[in-house]
Formats: C-alpha cells, structure tokens, sequence
C-alpha cells in the first residue's frame, strides 16, 4: 500500500523530515497534523491533530507536535501537512509514520 | 469616446455618398492612433502581412473594420446607427523585428460587439472572415485581452487546480499520467491490462489517444467499463486515487452525453474531449456538465497545430489556450519544452502562466502582448506530454513547478520490464525530484545525481535510467518567439 506523495522512496529520517518541515515554514505556509487509523483512498478528512500550528516559527515546535501525535497514536498514519490559506488549500502533504504492523 | 463619435457624424450631414473609401479614412474610426484603449474593451493584438503596396495603416484599419463593423464599400444603412459606439479601431501599429514586410497592429473592440458567454461567437467576430481578407498576404492573431466584464460571463475550468487536488489527495508534486499505447487497435479488455498494469505501478492517470473513440475493434462502452475495473483494482491495491481520462469526443452532443452519463455512472472522475474538433460550442456544453456532475474534463489539443504552427498565418497557441480557460477544461496539453514536440520554451511557459495564475502582465520577452486578469476564475493543469521520460524529471519540475501533469507515453510503456515497472521508475524519479528540490538542491546542476541516487533503492528506476541515457530530441522550433527582440528595444 502507498500513501501518496514520498510514499515511493524509502522512510525518511528525521533530519530528512526536518527539512520539509522548514521548506513548509520557509514559503510561509502553515503546518499541520492529521492521522488516520485506517488508510482510505476515498477519505478527505482525517483527524486532525490539534489545530494547524498557525504560530510555528521553528522547524522543533512542529517535530514535537509530531512526536506527541505518534506517542498517541502508534497505530495510525500520520501525515504533515502544509496549507496556503491564499491559495485555500495544502500544498504538500505526506505521510511521515505508518502504523507499526504495516510499517515497510 | 462618444462625444467624439458624435462631432463625427456630423461629416455626413449630406447624406449618402455610395463608393469605397480607405478603412483608414478619417471619421471611419478604423484607424485611430489616438485612441485610449477603454477598461472594458477587448484587445487583439494581430501579426498583419499586407499585401505589396498597401499602406500600414489601411491594412491595419481594414483588419479592425473587417473584424468589427465594416465592409468593402459603404452602405446607406451606416447612417442608421452610431459608428463610433461599434467600430473596431487599431490604435498602435509596431513593426515586427527583423520582418520588413509585418507588422504588430494593436485593435480594440467595444464590449458591445460581444454576446455574453458565447466564444462561437467571439471567434466569428475577431477571427471570422477577416482571415481570408484579398489585401493581405497573412495574418495571425498573436494574443487577446478579454476584459473582467466579459470573462465574468463564462465560469471556466469545471473545477480547477486545487478541487482536484482535494478530491484526489495528491498534494506537493506534479500529477502523473501516461498514454495508452498502441494508440488503435487493441481489444478493450487488453487495453484495460494496460491501464491496470501503468495505475498500479505508480501513475496517477492514464489516458486515452485523441483518436480513441468507438471503433470497431473497441467500442466505446466496453473500453470504459474495462477501464474502470482498471482503475478500481489499482487504486484498492494501491491505496491511492487513480483515473483514466475517458475520451468522450463523439459526432454528435447528444452521444458525448451518453458517453458522459455512462462514464459517470461507472465512478469515473475525469473525461476528456478534443476540444479543437469537436468545437467550441460542443466543448462549452461539455464542460458545464462536468462541473454540474462533478467530474473533472481534460482536454486535448488534437489539430492545434494547423492552426498555431505557422508564424506568419493563424492564431497563436496561446490565444486557443486562453479560450480553453475561459470556456473551461481541468487539464489542457500545453507542450514540454524537453520532448519531441514543437514548442518555444519562453512561449510555452508564459502560456502556463495563463492557464494557472490569477494575473499575467504583459511580457514580449514571452510572447504576451496583453495584462490578463483572470478575476478568480480557477486554473487549469498544463499538461507536458511527448517524448519525455525519466531523464527529463529535474528540468521538467524545474519547469513546471508543481501545477502540472506529467505524462510519460513511451517512456512508461517502453520500459523493458514493462509498463509497471516503467510506472514506478517515472514516480520514483518524480519524488525523488522533488523531495531533492524541497531540500533546496539545484535540480538543473544537480539532476543527474539525484536520480542516480534515487535508483540506489530502484531497480525499475536504475533500468529506465539506461534505457534512455541517450534519447533527446532536438530540432529548430518553427514557431520562434521574434517578440523577445520588441522587449529590448523598449528597455
């Protein structure tokens, strides 16, 4: 099973996600966390961690909301997100954790 | 303006008097270098070839009166109306660079020729028998302002980039399609292997030829149906969304409705249309269905060539483009810049931007003669297709940027393992690309690397890498941008 955009390259690390994180933070979009205990092609909304993190300035105040959201959530897919409210909509979105029977 | 129509008029308080008169001839308002372009008017900006002899300015007036209110000679029934509310008039004549024998003519059109939501009848107006006029040699309409107010009375792409997007769930990179291959000639059901075997590999879409449509060897309705089994075994294996653009280009509305209808029913998100054949009424009537039925329409360019390709004679491609924004398509072909097809970079680019951003301003150095404001109407995904394969990934994302489709024909079905493997080398070279470019590398001085490492983790992408180590295509596009020269003149 693929989760869309990176899901054809291996798990990144996390300094690798570290980086997509702050290409998010750098063209000023606003990052965000959603999660899915099953994975639907067909479904538009997972549950979203908290709010989007309007506020986030720094590439460590998103990595910890990820942690937290993985430590409750160990078997769901987690994905971050980047949003345009110009644009009014995401700009990127990949899955960064996979539920820990599936994971590759 | 009016007043001045009016003090005008007054040079026919004697009445009729029957003959020819020059276009260019003073109060005929055909030929007006004074004139202010007003915010509602709509501008055309033609490559004019006059025949040997004939004054600039006549040429140039009898294209603005040929397209608007005139006629060869003139007519008792002139005096009926008011000639300065409805004339056409070319305000700004400039010669082409290098090109002793063109000449730029700048035309505005007043809002009323125009009916609301009707490009038929746009295209007769600017672009009907004008073309064929005996004083000129040529003639090619190189760009068109449409004005907000006019463009407010069409809505557009059905959905637009980002509902597509959404509906999909396919954020942060390009989309990826690829053609079915042969193009005529296989059964449905292993034209649906095809289909299948790309889809789960890795594409996002495959797609019908523009000369799919219901033949003998494949009627139209078996090859949806495959199609569709197609993408729904692909998408639960997968777990991604897939399509297939369904041609639904027919001879007749009332059957590319039932083609439509059906492909609808069947769960298909997206159909196509050749939207040059099939006419831009037909297309219209199409793409308020799909937005009514909420499937998404991506439009093909078949025979754009006979009208784009040629310098000196036609309308350039990205008028036809504009036109299929307004009238409204998802995706719309718009050439490669890397692959076998024609295409100048600078063009094809600035036609880009007038399918995707909100405003374009005017830019010779790219062709665009015109400020478009495009006043919210949603963009439509350009669509590189021909001749590209995985080589290509780091320029054509440079490129592109993210607000495109790319379709790999040859280069997923030519992959010697097969079209699935040649499905995963094209998304994994894709992500690789962009994950690489998110990172801040450069994807132009770096793009070799990049894919070579990204095929350290992919056998199918390491074998596509040498398949087609030495394939490109480079010939001398015919259709070469002489506006860059204007731009630098001007600076």
């Amino acid at each position: 099973m693929y989760t869309e955009t990176f899901s054809y390259l291996p798990p990144m690390t996390r300094p690798e996600i570290e980086k997509q994180v702050q290409y998010i933070l750098d063209h000023h979009w606003i990052p965000g966390i959603e999660y899915t205990p099953e994975l639907d092609p067909y479904n538009s909304f997972w549950h979203m961690w908290k709010l989007p993190f309007f506020d986030a300035t720094q590439v460590a105040d998103v990595m910890k909301e990820l942690d937290a959201c993985q430590k409750a959530n160990p078997d769901s897919f987690i994905k971050l997100t980047g949003y345009d409210n110009k644009r009014q909509g995401q700009v990127l979105s990949f899955v960064v954790h996979k539920p820990r029977i599936q994971a590759k | 303006m009016r007043d001045q129509g009016h003090s005008n008029n007054h040079h026919n308080h004697r009445g009729f008097q029957a003959g020819v008169q020059d276009y260019s001839a003073a109060g005929r308002y055909y030929y007006d270098p004074d004139y202010q372009p007003q915010p509602t008017d709509v501008l055309a900006a033609f490559r004019v070839t006059p025949q040997d002899g004939v004054p600039w300015e006549e040429a140039a007036a009898a294209v603005a009166a040929e397209s608007s209110s005139g006629t060869w000679t003139t007519v008792w029934s002139d005096l009926l109306t008011d000639q300065a509310r409805y004339a056409g008039r070319t305000y700004r004549i400039e010669a082409v660079p290098g090109r002793e024998d063109q000449f730029f003519a700048y035309i505005a059109y007043p809002l009323d020729l125009f009916e609301e939501g009707s490009m038929a009848n746009l295209m007769s107006s600017v672009v009907g028998n004008v073309f064929g006029f005996k004083a000129l040699k040529a003639l090619r309409l190189e760009d068109i302002h449409i004005p907000p107010v006019l463009l407010k009375t069409y809505q557009g792409p059905p959905h637009g980039i980002q509902v597509e997007r959404d509906r999909l769930n396919k954020y942060g990179r390009p989309l990826l399609g690829g053609t079915m291959k042969p193009k005529l000639g296989l059964s449905a059901k292993n034209y649906g292997r095809v289909v299948y075997e790309a889809l789960r590999g890795g594409l996002d879409f495959t797609k019908d030829d523009e000369n799919i449509t219901s033949q003998p060897f494949m009627r139209w309705y078996d090859r949806f149906r495959f199609v569709m089994d197609a993408v729904k075994k692909a998408e639960a294996e997968t777990g991604e969304r897939k399509g297939h653009f369904l041609n639904v280009t027919a001879g007749d509305m009332e059957e590319m409705y039932r083609r439509a209808e059906a492909a609808k029913e069947l769960e298909a998100p997206v159909i196509m249309v050749d939207y040059l054949t099939v006419g831009f009424t037909a297309f219209t009537s199409l793409s308020k269905w799909c937005r009514d039925n909420g499937v998404f329409l991506h439009a093909h360019r078949a025979m754009h060539a006979v009208i784009d390709r040629q310098r000196n004679h036609g309308i350039h491609w990205r008028v036809l483009a504009k036109w299929c924004r307004i009238v409204g398509a998802d995706h719309l072909h718009n050439g490669t810049v890397v692959g076998k097809l024609e295409g100048d970079r600078a063009s094809t680019m600035g036609v880009a931007d007038l399918l995707r951003k909100d405003f374009v301003e005017r830019d010779m150095s790219r062709g665009i003669f015109f400020d478009q404001p495009w006043v919210s109407m949603p963009g439509i995904f350009p669509v590189a297709s021909g001749g590209i394969h995985v080589w290509h990934m780091p320029e054509l994302v440079h490129i592109y940027g993210d607000d495109a489709i790319l379709q790999f024909g040859g280069g997923t079905l030519g992959h010697p393992w097969g079209n699935t493997a040649g499905a995963t080398a094209n998304r994994v070279a894709l992500e690789a690309v962009i994950k690489a470019r998110n990172e801040g590398r450069d994807l132009l001085r770096e793009g070799t690397d990049i894919l070579m490492n990204a095929a350290k983790h992919s056998p199918e992408l390491k074998l596509a890498l040498e398949t087609w180590k030495d394939i490109r295509f480079e010939f001398q596009t015919v259709d070469a941008l002489d506006t860059a020269a204007l731009e630098a003149e001007a600076k």
